[in-house]
């Protein structure tokens, strides 16, 4: 046996154990992607590789308007709440301490440490009220709630960003008797940019996932493809569920490669 | 410090708070504000048809834990909640121990690769951390029910007769809920590991400490502040978790979370509800607390 490299970090059994973890992570999510392409009704019984339910979902009307509304509510929420997180990381990063600051950082981190279900049960409550005294049933609801929790998705790359910055340009700029609008606008936002747009993705994926917050504050038919899906799985299981859920894993996944070439360090 | 200098940071104060003003104004109407509201209705009465009916009332209180009986008013334990409640801190707890058995090699293993691999095997832990929940809870449902993948298998090789019962168990649960979460445990424990000196092992392994002494010594007290982020990023959502129970428990293997939308729908008991939504919203907070003060611990020791 060739004599094998004592290596100082191996630990005995760990790689196995990563090796299956992988393995057991992946196993699940590639075969709910293979049986979406089956011909057959069953997850069980493979009859043959077709789209039929992918054409199934989508000449499903149901389906069709929860996607609309779904992509609607993750672009306008993604948005909101990345113009609101580049301004508030623009306030907090980069500038002497100042009183209140731990504050702010603890609102807008504030949705990642209450569970879903407390804020959803909040929502709720809160939305009811002003439900009945307005009478106003729309989309606002959905807005702002998802924009809300957002926000602190969209901060965290933005203010990393901000922070790895170089200040001198801004000062050179500043020196040259630019405004402060002219740095912002022609060198702190073109730098900041990548951060930006990575805070609207994560931001976008974020609100595209939601399915607790959603289900507890939507009006009647005001159903998003989670909250579709959660409703469908309770009735009958079907392979339409599975071409959704693959459609839904393709898009994150593109937008997660894409995330991580506009974050990766150029060295 | 100079009056120019005082000034300065006046104005840096002025616009900071200016800057976050709006976002700060989103969350506080739509995500910390109507908590408030959540702490005053479980402090209301039960309204009929749901909602509350306006009126001071330690009900939903003594609800948590107690049951009024209905023909002579005396207070009993409400043994179904308790079992909810056992159900649900039991599930966290082994969900969070179990995934930490299972993270630590995995996040070892991603953070001794060599550079250009690792960058590659954290992404395949970031894709799940990333993908919706929802479809990852679907994604077990349909390998564990009675007519899934593995019933079907185990069946067609002759090994059993009839389907093994896993789903709509509390070990069906589980197992979804060390499925979804663990990701959120090895992506802390990669940060904690990959700071880690590997030279310390070597001076380990000189002083003739054995493998398993070089892990419990050296390695794990180094890395503790991952250990304790990863359990709390596991723990506080397990313990609130309502897709994975509703999916894979069904209706009779409840956790907190689905007793909580029970009140708001069929039980139609919000102040209930709300009691409870406060009573899990102080548990987490209490487990973050602890998390802050074992994550400024370390840095007191100079680390």
């Amino acid at each position: 046996m060739a004599a094998r490299s004592f290596s100082i970090s191996r630990l005995p059994g760990f790689n196995a154990i990563a090796v299956l973890v992988f393995v057991v992570l992946y196993l699940p999510i590639i075969v709910l992607v293979i049986y979406s392409f089956n011909a057959g009704r069953s997850i069980s019984d493979w009859e043959g590789l077709s789209l039929h339910w992918y054409a199934v979902a989508w000449d499903n009307d149901d389906v069709k308007d929860a996607t609309i509304r779904s992509l609607y509510l993750a672009v306008t929420a993604a948005v909101i709440s990345t113009a609101v997180a580049t301004m508030a990381a623009l306030g907090t990063t980069r500038r002497r301490a100042f009183r209140g600051q731990t504050f702010i950082y603890v609102m807008i981190n504030q949705p990642l440490m209450v569970p879903e279900i407390v804020t959803a049960v909040a929502l709720l409550i809160f939305f009811a009220a002003i439900r009945q005294a307005t009478g106003y049933q729309g989309m606002g609801y959905l807005v702002a709630a998802h924009a809300a929790f957002c926000i602190p998705f969209a901060y965290l790359p933005i203010r990393a960003r901000l922070e790895g910055m170089d200040l001198t340009l801004e000062t050179a700029a500043s020196d040259l008797y630019a405004s402060d609008w002219q740095v912002f606008r022609h060198v702190t936002f073109p730098i900041l940019l990548p951060g930006i747009l990575a805070g609207l993705m994560l931001a976008f994926v974020t609100s595209l996932d939601d399915v607790v917050i959603t289900v507890f504050i939507k009006s009647a038919g005001q159903d998003t493809l989670p909250t579709y899906m959660l409703g469908q799985i309770r009735r009958q299981v079907t392979g339409e569920i599975n071409a959704i859920s693959s459609a839904l894993l393709a898009l994150t996944v593109a937008l997660l490669t894409l995330f991580f070439l506009l974050t990766r360090k150029r060295d | 410090m100079s009056p120019a200098e005082q000034a300065q940071i006046r104005r840096a104060a002025r616009n900071g708070w200016l800057l976050s003003a709006p976002a700060l104004v989103i969350l506080a109407l739509a995500a910390v504000g109507p908590l408030i509201i959540v702490v005053v209705y479980s402090f209301l009465l039960p309204g009929k048809y749901g909602n509350v009916v306006w009126g001071f009332s330690l009900d939903a209180w003594r609800g948590i834990l107690f049951t009024r009986d209905i023909f002579d008013g005396t207070l009993a334990w409400a043994d179904a909640n308790l079992t909810i409640f056992w159900r649900s801190v039991k599930l966290s707890i082994l969900t969070t121990v179990f995934t930490f058995v299972v993270g630590f090699p995995t996040a070892w293993f991603i953070a001794t690769r060599p550079p250009r691999g690792r960058a590659l095997w954290l992404f395949l832990i970031t894709i799940p951390f990333w993908t919706n929940l929802l479809i990852r809870t679907f994604a077990i449902n349909e390998i564990i029910r009675n007519e899934g993948l593995l019933n079907t298998t185990l069946m067609r090789l002759g090994l059993i007769s009839k389907p093994i019962e896993m789903i709509y168990t509390d070990g069906a649960v589980f197992v979804g809920m060390t499925y979804v979460y663990l990701p959120l445990m090895v992506l802390p424990l990669f940060a904690a590991i990959d700071r880690f000196d590997m030279r310390l092992l070597e001076a380990g392994y000189d002083l003739y400490a054995s493998r398993w002494q070089v892990l419990r010594r050296v390695i794990l007290p180094i890395v503790k502040p991952g250990i304790v982020a990863g359990s709390i990023l596991v723990f506080v959502p397990a313990l609130g978790a309502y897709v994975t129970p509703r999916i894979l428990g069904g209706g009779k293997n409840m956790m907190i979370g689905n007793f909580i939308e029970l009140q708001f729908g069929q039980g139609r008991n919000w102040p209930l509800g709300a009691s409870l939504s406060v009573t899990l919203l102080v548990i987490v907070t209490a487990a973050l607390l602890v998390y802050v003060r074992y994550a400024n611990g370390d840095d007191r020791n100079g680390r």
